[in-house]
């Protein structure tokens, strides 16, 4: 199992980082979607990926956008991990091609579980 | 401050007299922590002054009030999922052509808490099976013992914590709106739950006869006599085709052998034997 973190935060990434070393899943990280889609194709493929929304260059949902519009669907998993939390934007990242939603901040029984609703089963 | 001998086995008692929840020795600390807060907010300096004052009184509001404090509230939206996979994909079909006649379906979340179990039925039923909208009937009953837990239930208000937990995005988007900074069932699926106040280990209202019973993570706080006769009164509510839910970690065996096992994949149910 292997996973891509996309955040522009640091600690945020390193939060992320150590909840799937826990989970026992393989990750590499990127600071905003353009590098994402770089790392995408260079050490991919990866399982799943958790995207923040906001980020510099390219944010979450244009990086949605370019994955879903370049890969086909089977190819990776999004969960969108932000702390975006309107109704209308979580219609939006869905409507793009997200598959799974969490809001900031949340626990690590949270991501498994949502994890899970993907059919990702991790940990004990 | 450890809580006088006394008091723990009086505030013990209490609790298993009006809920038949356990509380051995190990939990003194729990009850300490559960009940500091309210013994503050009723103007007592501590849990064994309440406590002593609960004691020279006939029952009242705050001996509920503290039997309500000690149980253990846990739940969240689609908890441990696969069984609700299971009800969705193999029971609800089944169900659909065996009450075809009836066009009645009978569910009961017997200790349903903040109503997570009963909702998550019900967006499930609603999301999946559109045919149950026109000419069917859904009786989805969620009880409980703790008041405090059906007034959130009725209400239908979860936190973001809340419905981060295990709730499908495009559920949360298709029936929930947002209040402040909580999220609200909408009318439409709150309207489909019913839920009653019920203590599992007294009298039981009059119930339909049920095609499910979803009585999870529960049993699990009495002691096996009392988890003998709650099974034993289960069998009474539910049709004789019906199916039992318990929680992962309980099972009818060796308290009540009226049950048979089922399992398919990861989720177990019971039904009532045949010669039982
Ligand atoms: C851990 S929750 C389980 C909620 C839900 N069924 C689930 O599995 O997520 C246990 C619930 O049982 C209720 N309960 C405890 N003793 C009870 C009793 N004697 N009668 C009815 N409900 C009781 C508590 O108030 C609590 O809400």
């Amino acid at each position: 199992m292997k996973a891509l973190i996309i955040d522009d935060s640091s600690s945020m990434r390193m939060l992320l980082g150590r909840i799937l070393d826990d989970l026992g899943v393989q990750h590499a990280q990127a600071g905003d979607g353009r590098e994402a889609l770089q790392v995408l194709e260079n050490d991919g493929p990866f399982d799943f990926a958790l995207v923040d929304w906001q980020m510099p260059v390219m944010d979450g949902l244009e990086f949605v956008r370019a994955v879903r519009e370049h890969l086909p669907r089977e190819a990776i998993q999004l969960v969108m991990v932000t702390s975006v939390n309107q109704i209308e934007s979580i219609v939006e990242a869905l409507g793009a091609g997200a598959d799974e939603y969490i809001m900031k901040p949340f626990t690590k029984d949270a991501l498994q579980e949502k994890l899970a609703l993907l059919g990702i089963e991790l940990g004990p | 401050m450890p809580l006088n001998r006394i008091e723990f086995d009086y505030l013990r008692n209490l609790v298993r007299e009006r809920s038949a929840i356990v509380l051995d020795d190990s939990k003194e600390y729990l009850v300490e922590m559960r009940l500091m807060s309210l013994a503050r907010l009723e103007g007592y300096d501590s849990v064994d002054e309440l406590s002593r004052n609960l004691r020279g009184k006939p029952y009242g509001a705050l001996h509920a009030q503290v039997v309500d404090a000690m149980t253990t509230n846990e739940t969240s939206f689609f908890r441990d999922l696969h069984p609700f996979e299971t009800f969705k994909r193999e029971l609800v079909p089944e169900i659909l052509k065996r009450n075809e006649a009836s066009r009645t379906i009978n569910i009961w979340c017997a200790a349903c808490s903040s109503g997570q179990e009963p909702y998550t039925l019900a967006m499930l039923l609603h999301d999946g099976f559109p045919q149950l909208r026109s000419g069917w009937r859904v009786n989805l009953l969620g009880g409980d013992l703790s008041q405090e837990m059906l007034r959130r239930a009725r209400q239908g208000l979860f936190s973001q914590l809340e419905v981060n937990r295990g709730l499908p995005a495009p559920l949360l988007v298709k029936y929930f709106q947002k209040d402040g900074a909580s999220w609200q069932v909408k009318e439409e699926v709150r309207a489909m739950i019913q839920f009653h106040e019920l203590n599992l280990a007294g009298a039981w209202p009059h119930l339909p006869s049920m095609d499910f019973v979803f009585l999870r993570n529960v049993l699990i706080y009495f002691d096996i006599e009392m988890k003998r006769q709650i099974l034993r009164k289960v069998r009474g509510v539910l049709k004789p085709d019906g199916l039992l839910f318990l929680g992962g970690a309980e099972t009818t065996l060796n308290i009540d052998e009226s049950w048979e096992r089922v399992q398919s994949g990861k989720t177990v149910y019971y039904r009532i034997r045949r010669d039982a």
